[in-house]
């Protein structure tokens, strides 16, 4: 059900808040066992906040399942990791919490997703495995994989989730459902839990563009507690959304079409793309010459991020500590060891490397210089066109297992999704039909449509025409 | 560019890390392969190229310089792993003279 459904609902007096919220720990007793999306929900409170809901306000009433590192007061926020399970509970609301609150709407269920937002399956996740709706012997995709699950999987009506290279898009893609990427900036990081701090963003998963462009709406806009999130006016992104691509440019790279691409992600694809160009929109071929160091270019900056940001796990202030320890060192060492999974550790120690004196211009600086160069690249492609399309990844959802000893092979996975977040432009997954896959008879594929910086109006535009 | 090689027990150390002999091990190999993955980077041409370290960078905000409240101290701590009097409790810091 799509929230304006849920909304005429509310006020024709056929449903309430509370019989939704009830409805939906319903859906999550009977089949959340099997997909495994969510980590916790708290059904007294949401019961209780659904029962003084504001019916007037632009999302009174409406559940929203929160994925796992966004703080939530007095909720848990896990990371997906051991380090954080214990615990913790969220001392305030971060920002988007604050504003959806103040919008009506009723966080419920916290939702898996890999450890610290690291990973592009929700395997790594330290807590539980979470299953692909489609089919349970495959991924779901991350790392905001519970809160894409639930959305395809009907335990959740709408999910936020946050974005570092893909996190939501290709999620969405592997389980059938919207994901948007808002631009870098647009949406505050206030109380997101931070991974890699120049590409985090947060963005809504839900089953349709109007819902994303709803939450959007909400979410959207400028915080004194974050000195990244931009001024920028907020327009309606609920008024052109039907206008259509009649005279839209749009840009097909070549680049990301090449080999490696599933051929039933790209006849699907393919055919989202004469479908817009079948409503007139003009389709033109464009070059993105610098997406060959996406992947190089991320796996730098990204873990030299995060090594700095996850320092602040050290078993003082919060988090687990050690039991017994000797002396400070063993402290640190020893509660950072118990605590964190093993793709954190690697990133942690990949990017202390590539920031230690000696390697730093070879491998930080360079990688930074490159990132100029991929920006520009995007900056010069939406001077001739008004949106990029392309495949949110190379192939559908994968089996579960089957890269856990290969990273790298793991992280070339990413290639069509980690230059939006680089280049820091807006970025949406569109479900564009089904694939046969490696054994199975239909997988969900996404289309990834591009826009440039701040660009969502026109991005969700040309998303619900493909829709 | 320099042989992509990490010494990953000297690292670790860096990072605050004790990794076990196998953890040492398994991402040696690991790094290793991804560091030489990383390698195509040296192929682009940056000279002269800035760098970006923010998608949208923005400078010197300031917020209002008004008073508000802080977080209270209570449901901080609650989250310590050790407490006392309303501090966080840690192990000695400062090694005997």
């Amino acid at each position: 059900m799509s929230i304006s459904e849920l909304k005429k609902q509310f006020i024709e007096g056929r449903t309430t808040p509370v019989a939704v919220i009830n409805r939906l720990a319903g859906e999550i007793s009977a089949r959340d066992a099997r997909t495994g999306a969510y980590l916790s929900h708290n059904l007294e409170t949401a019961l209780a906040v659904a029962g003084r809901a504001d019916l007037s306000l632009p999302l009174g009433g409406v559940p929203i399942a929160i994925k796992d590192n966004i703080n939530a007061l007095g909720q848990p926020c896990t990371c997906g990791s051991r380090i954080l399970a214990e615990n913790y509970r969220a001392p305030y609301d971060a920002t988007v919490i604050r504003k959806l609150r103040a919008a009506g709407a009723i966080p419920f269920g916290r939702m898996n997703m890999d450890e610290f937002a690291m990973g592009s399956s929700t395997e790594n996740s330290a807590l539980q495995t979470t299953r692909n709706p489609h089919d349970p012997e495959r991924i779901v995709g991350g790392s905001s994989g519970g809160s894409a699950a639930a959305v395809a999987d009907g335990t959740a009506l709408v999910a936020l989730g946050s974005d570092t290279g893909g996190s939501i898009r290709q999620p969405a893609s592997h389980c059938g459902v919207v994901g948007l990427k808002p631009s870098y900036g647009r949406v505050s990081r206030y109380g997101l839990v931070a991974f890699a701090s120049s590409l985090d963003q947060i963005g809504p998963l839900t089953r349709s563009v109007e819902d994303a462009a709803r939450i959007l709406q909400v979410i959207a806009g400028p915080d004194p507690a974050d000195s990244t999130c931009l001024d920028a006016p907020v327009p309606d992104y609920l008024s052109g959304l039907n206008d259509g691509v009649k005279g839209l440019r749009l840009g097909l790279p070549k680049e990301y079409f090449g080999d490696g691409i599933d051929p039933g992600v790209r006849r699907q694809v393919e055919a989202a793309v004469a479908k817009l160009a079948g409503q007139g929109a003009e389709i033109i071929d464009i070059s993105l010459p610098h997406t060959g160091y996406a992947v190089a270019t991320y796996y730098v900056i990204a873990p030299a991020e995060a090594s700095s940001n996850l320092s602040r796990f050290d078993g003082i202030r919060y988090g687990h500590r050690t039991a017994s320890p000797a002396d400070i060192d063993t402290l640190y060492q020893r509660s950072r060891e118990e605590g964190f999974g093993p793709e954190v550790k690697r990133r942690i120690i990949l990017g202390t490397y590539v920031l230690s004196s000696g390697y730093y211009d070879a491998y930080y600086h360079r990688a930074q210089q490159v990132r100029t160069l991929i920006r520009r690249d995007f900056e010069q492609a939406f001077g001739g066109v008004d949106a990029i399309l392309s495949p949110v990844a190379p192939t559908p959802a994968r089996k579960l297992g089957v890269n856990a000893e290969d990273p790298l092979q793991e992280y070339l996975s990413d290639i069509f999704t980690l230059a939006a977040n680089l280049a820091g432009a807006c970025a949406i997954s569109v479900p564009c039909g089904t694939t046969a896959f490696d054994g199975a008879a239909a997988l969900p594929v996404g289309l990834q449509i591009i826009g440039p910086h701040l660009g969502e109006a026109m991005l969700l535009r040309v998303a619900r025409a493909a829709e | 560019m320099p042989q992509p090689h990490i010494d990953v027990r000297y690292v670790a150390n860096l990072a605050r890390l004790a990794l076990d002999e196998a953890e040492i091990a398994t991402f040696q190999g690991q790094l290793d392969a991804i560091l030489g993955y990383v390698e195509t980077l040296s192929q682009a041409d940056v000279s002269g190229i800035e760098p970006t370290a923010h998608a949208a960078a923005v400078f010197g905000r300031m917020r209002a310089d008004e008073p508000h409240a802080s977080l209270p101290a209570a449901g901080l701590l609650d989250n310590a792993p050790d407490q006392a009097q309303s501090q966080l409790r840690v192990p000695k810091v400062v090694a005997d003279a």
